[in-house]
């Protein structure tokens, strides 16, 4: 009888059960149905990729000047080359377009200390994003102040227009939204029954409605004489729409947070304001923060609606870049730009918004 | 034990700013008043405006000849029609796309919803590729997509796509036969009803003989059979009363048959797709939401796997699916509006556009418009009511 007094060697495990074989059987090639739409999946995305990646990158034409440069067998990157200055800025003075610059460059600072989790003094730098920005960004781009020329609203276009749009929006729309969330809840009945009737109406009508609204019916209110900017009209609509969304998100998140907590402040002799401010508004805000970022991609998304109403904004300018007589013919070069940079936009936003989900939902997960 | 309220502390009565009641009353009369003067204002301002630019008010205008053509109607309508009939005209086509769209995006976003949760690693992938592409880019520039890069591309009637010879697609449109009904043809029609009243009475008869008897039929597959079997029977018996009016192709264009214009093409195309990357994520989320505990305790019940899912799963995900698809479909009712940028008939376009620009009465058109997409939101916030109290969990 012998007695081993050492342990065996470990052996690998069975190729099959590890690595990168064991990973393609379990998850591609578990069973005949599952091979099959493997396979079907593989072909789907070999005729959606080769041609698009041959059209896009292989074929296509990056340098140039004029159409002349685009041999038409893939892309025309030239076109898009030609009129990136518009897409970004319309018919923004060129001589003037360090302004914009430092605008965007402003706001990209401002976002990405909000965004990041590890950065101090929150508060005041959400303060300086919602007050003293907007300012200092009206200042900058419509100018007349600091000897700055002024550039008329009807030269703004592109994508600054867009993140105008979008960013007065919802900086607009917060302070309207919180208070009819809080009003939706109050126990008054007329402000209750007015918020709600507000709410549910601007809900329940398109935005195209609304724009057509306030680019027909605003002139109509105003005192005779008095003419409004059309940008500001757009900005009007879009303000009032997006309120009646963002006051659902609130009135979601006033809605998570415990009755006992209101009803403990309201113990320690606090006024309504202060419960709403000090107590309530905080948490239920820090809940609220990915629905709010939700409401913000929608709102950025409709902001392409405002072409219709005859404002250049990245999709306008792009449309209208199509007609011109020099490059006609590159509808989908325009188009797919266009679509990229939105949609940059929209993931990022969108996985940032995830991620604080996750990040806020630690406690809760079951 | 009862605690009997203490009376009021005695002393000087408080101020009426301390009273909540009065401030409550005083702070509504205000907003009252604050609604009222800016009404007013409104109102004053605007009636000068339109006396200042000789515009009258009132419907009367919906009595006038439109005068102009649409491209699309599902009713009589000429350019001697009124502009009330243009309205009827942009109803009717938004419902039509809205319809469509909302079946075309429950179809692709329920299948791209449950790929999403396939085990099969690269469908699953293709899935959240859809999701992700779509949602994120604005519906407006898919529709242009659609319809300037897409289907403005297509060759002229002359070197048309064609399917046989029978579907046709060029730039003008979607070309496709047209049944045409001879006599006899109404027995079918008949016969589905008849199919759908007999499907009916066995899916109950089965209900109750299962609980009585616990045996039961596969009263789904029956009844199937019977819907489309005997429509199926009484049109080869009555020897297919149907011809089909293929288009051909005639000058310029095709004559004959349906046609489906581009603008309707892209519009639909668009809606269906963008709205289904979003139903595709709540069918996800509502699957997902149904704890596996459930699936384990039905099989352990040894309910055979259709009948987890059909028992056990899917009722309890619709309940989680329903009230945000329900506001999906609300969504492409509105969405379809952007109908307008590229000429599709709808109600916006056709009224809000054409008749407010030839009559000039904005505030009469723009409420019309308003008005009848605000109906369709409440009705279907009321379905939405009716329905979470129908499904809501009864607790305790």
């Amino acid at each position: 009888m012998t007695i081993r007094h050492e342990m065996l060697p470990e052996r690998p495990a069975p190729s099959l059960t590890v690595g990168p074989i064991a990973w393609l059987r379990a998850n591609l090639f578990s069973g005949p149905v599952n091979s099959v739409f493997t396979l079907l999946g593989l072909y789907l995305l070999y005729i959606l990729l080769t041609p698009t990646i041959q059209w896009a990158f292989i074929n296509a034409d990056w340098i140039g000047t004029s159409r002349d440069d685009c041999s038409r067998e893939g892309a025309c990157w030239v076109f898009v080359n030609a009129r990136l200055p518009q897409f970004i800025y319309g018919l923004y003075p060129r001589a003037e377009l360090w302004r914009p610059n430092v605008v965007f460059a402003t706001f990209a600072v401002l976002i990405a200390w909000l965004a990041i989790p590890r950065l101090p003094f929150k508060r005041w730098v959400t303060l300086i994003a919602l007050i003293g920005f907007p300012l200092f960004a009206y200042a900058m781009l419509y100018g007349g102040y600091f000897g700055l020329p002024v550039v008329e609203t009807h030269r703004w276009g592109g994508l600054m227009l867009t993140l105008v749009l979008a960013v007065v929006g919802m900086v607009a729309a917060l302070p309207i939204g919180i208070l009819l969330a809080l009003g939706r809840r109050s126990q008054m009945p007329i402000v209750k029954s007015f918020c709600v009737v507000f709410i549910e109406f601007w809900r329940g009508v398109p935005l195209i409605t609304i724009l057509f609204m306030a680019s027909v019916m605003l002139p109509l209110f105003m005192p005779t004489g008095v003419s409004v900017d059309r940008l500001i009209r757009a900005l009007i609509g879009i303000t009032l729409f997006q309120s009646a969304y963002m006051a659902e998100v609130i009135r979601g998140g006033l809605q998570a947070i415990p009755k006992g907590q209101e009803e403990a402040a309201a113990a320690l002799g606090m006024s309504y304001w202060r419960r709403m401010g000090l107590i309530v508004l905080p948490q239920a805000l820090k809940m609220m923060i990915p629905g709010i970022v939700n409401t913000f991609i929608s709102l950025f998304k409709d902001t392409t609606l405002v072409m219709i109403i005859g404002l250049f904004d990245l999709l306008g300018i792009v449309q209208a870049a199509l007609s011109d007589s020099r490059w006609l013919g590159f509808a989908v070069e325009g188009y797919v730009f266009a679509a990229f940079l939105f949609w940059i936009f929209c993931f990022s936003m969108s996985r940032y918004s995830q991620y604080l989900e996750r990040k806020l939902h630690t406690g809760h997960k079951r | 034990m009862s605690v009997r309220p203490q009376a009021r502390p005695t002393g000087p009565k408080p101020p009426f700013w301390r009273d909540r009641a009065k401030r409550a009353l005083i702070f509504q009369v205000l907003l009252i008043a604050a609604v009222a003067a800016f009404l007013l204002y409104i109102i004053g301002n605007t009636q000068a405006n339109l006396a200042a630019r000789g515009i009258t008010t009132g419907f009367g205008f919906l009595e006038r000849t439109a005068g102009f053509g649409i491209g699309q109607s599902l009713i009589e309508y000429s350019s001697q029609s009124t502009y009330g009939r243009t309205f009827l005209v942009g109803l009717l086509n938004t419902l039509l796309v809205s319809a469509l769209g909302v079946l075309a995006a429950t179809i692709i976003g329920f299948t791209v919803g449950i790929a999403r949760l396939s085990p099969n690693w690269l469908i699953a992938r293709l899935a959240s590729g859809y999701i992700e592409i779509f949602r994120n880019i604005p519906l407006l520039l898919q529709i242009f997509f659609w319809y300037f890069a897409v289907l403005q591309a297509l060759p002229s009637p002359r070197d048309s796509l064609t399917l046989s010879e029978l579907v046709f697609l060029n730039v003008r449109g979607l070309f496709l036969p047209e049944p045409q009904f001879l006599s006899g043809f109404g027995l079918i029609p008949t016969a589905f009803a008849v199919a759908v009243v007999a499907s009916i009475a066995l899916v109950v008869w089965n209900k109750r003989r299962h609980e009585a008897t616990g045996k039961r039929l596969p009263a789904g597959w029956i009844s199937l059979a019977l819907l489309i079997g005997l429509p199926f029977a009484v049109l080869v018996v009555t020897g297919v009363p149907v011809t089909w009016e293929v288009p051909e192709l005639r000058g310029f264009n095709f004559r004959g048959g349906i046609t489906v214009i581009p603008e309707f093409l892209a519009l639909w195309l668009a809606l269906s797709i963008y709205t289904a990357s979003f139903i595709a994520e709540i069918v996800r989320s509502g699957i997902q939401a149904i704890p596996h505990g459930q699936t384990e305790a039905a099989q352990a019940l040894s309910l055979p796997q259709g009948l987890v899912l059909r028992l056990v799963v899917i009722p309890q995900a619709l309940r989680v699916i329903i009230p945000p698809l329900t506001s999906q479909y609300l969504n492409l009712i509105k969405n379809s509006s952007l109908a307008t940028a590229i000429g599709y008939p709808d109600l916006v376009s056709v009224f809000a556009g054409t008749t407010l620009n030839q009559t000039g009465q904005a505030i009469e058109v723009i409420s019309m418009t308003m008005a009848v997409y605000l109906i369709i939101s409440l009705l279907v916030s009321l379905f939405m009511n009716w329905f979470n109290a129908r499904v809501a969990l009864v607790e305790r």
